[in-house]
């Protein structure tokens, strides 16, 4: 289950959770069969434990929520994108170290 | 528990081979960590069915092997950290693992640190990964519901992707730069029945090519007339092979031409307490049963070795 730092979001409520979002966001798109994705949980549950306040994560199901992950031409997951003012500032595909997913959040949080 | 607190053995790597390791290692009551960069599992979690693991003939779902290897070392005392290794060195006779939470000391390291997937090394391969370029037939198949894609290689590995591949995709195309495949027979047979497979013999992509929506088709050479041509397919499933995860270990460790560490058949590699198990390690077969047997011998010696030093 993700952690209590983490928003679930959808198709639905994409642009109001994170184009508009006042923080920038990190959404991490996932699916239930992806085992790499599975892995990587945990690691996007401590980083929104680490940077509550100043951060936004969010969880985006692609079985469930399709046309987000077509609109950012998503054919792999886990993605990880990064949403700063409702623009994508970095785009990380697969289970990488944690240590490169806080790199890329350190710059756009101030 | 602070960094200075010195372990008897730290595994480095959390799949099959790094947590049979760590059960060994535990009911000997050694002083042991796991480092895992993402989290345990390791490649196994690329996967989707394990069908030729002891004990489970009718195949084992490796959610469920990951699980279970978990459950079995967590039982035994498994400790974990999730920590990136940056580097080695040797201080006296201790080793000192920089990662990225800090150093971390110990008697004994087994380097289990496993493989990631070999580029092709063509154009477009590295622009398109994650739009078109996959290496990860379960995680990425569902984004091809018939549609056409491409699988490269002829091992093992291409040959089952691209098996599993024909439960989303309306054709597979299995591009392979040999006359004939180096898959297992059994594994050959069911591609060959398989009426959603078409396989180019004789055939390397040269180069990925696409567009804002990423992947729209594949520059294909065949070797025996020379000709090219082009494959239109969304998607590209890459398994060319294996590279070691294995830079961060020390220069005087010995490794083969594919840079895999060379061990005996204690585990132990040229650096006295610095031992490798599974994928990592020069070897002739990569694969679960393989691992699990090198976690367990590397336990046992690297064991032997920290148990030396502390009688000396």
């Amino acid at each position: 289950m993700a952690g209590k730092n983490v928003i679930e979001i959808s198709d639905s409520s994409f642009e109001q959770e994170v184009l508009k979002s006042d923080l920038p966001v990190l959404v991490d798109f996932w699916a239930p069969w992806c085992g790499p994705c599975r892995a990587i949980a945990p690691v996007i549950d401590e980083l929104s434990n680490e940077y509550a306040g100043k951060l936004k994560v969010a969880k985006c199901n692609v079985d469930e929520n399709p046309n987000t992950p077509a609109r950012f031409g998503i054919r792999a997951i886990p993605t990880l994108i990064l949403f700063k003012d409702g623009n994508v500032t970095e785009q990380i595909t697969g289970a990488v170290a944690k240590s490169q997913i806080a790199a890329a959040v350190e710059k756009v949080v101030s | 528990m602070t960094r200075s607190d010195l372990y008897d053995i730290v595994i480095i790597g959390g799949g099959p081979a790094g947590l049979a390791a760590s059960l060994y290692a535990n009911r000997a009551r050694y002083k042991t960590l796991v480092l895992e960069k993402v989290g345990l599992g390791g490649q196994l979690l690329s996967y989707e069915k394990v069908d030729n693991y002891p004990g489970f003939p009718e195949g084992i779902s490796t959610f469920e092997l990951v699980e279970l290897f978990k459950a079995q070392a967590e039982k035994f005392g498994l400790e974990h950290r999730n920590a990136d290794v940056t580097g080695m060195e040797t201080e006296g006779s201790i080793q000192v693992i920089h990662t990225s939470e800090g150093d971390i000391r110990s008697k004994a390291v087994i380097v289990a640190s496993g493989c990631s997937p070999q580029k092709l090394g063509v154009k477009g391969e590295v622009e398109y990964t994650g739009r078109g370029v996959s290496y990860c037939a379960i995680c990425d198949g569902p984004f091809y519901r018939n549609e056409e894609v491409a699988v490269v290689g002829g091992g093992d590995t291409a040959v089952e992707e691209a098996i599993y591949l024909t439960k989303f995709a309306s054709r597979v195309h299995l591009i392979h730069r040999r006359d004939e495949l180096r898959a297992v027979k059994i594994i050959q047979e069911e591609a060959f029945e398989n009426e959603k497979i078409t396989i180019h013999w004789n055939t390397v992509v040269e180069e990925v090519i696409g567009g804002n929506q990423g992947v729209s088709e594949l520059s294909l050479r065949d070797l025996a007339t020379g000709k090219t041509s082009s494959l239109q397919v969304p998607g590209v499933f890459i398994f060319v092979g294996l590279i070691p995860n294995a830079d961060f270990v020390p220069a005087g460790v010995k490794r083969d031409p594919q840079g895999f560490i060379i061990t005996d058949d204690t585990m132990a590699t040229a650096v006295p307490g610095l031992y490798a198990a599974g994928d990592v390690r020069s070897k002739s077969l990569r694969q679960i049963v393989t691992a699990v047997g090198d976690g367990a011998t590397a336990a046992f010696n690297a064991g032997r070795y920290a148990e030396s030093l502390a009688h000396a």
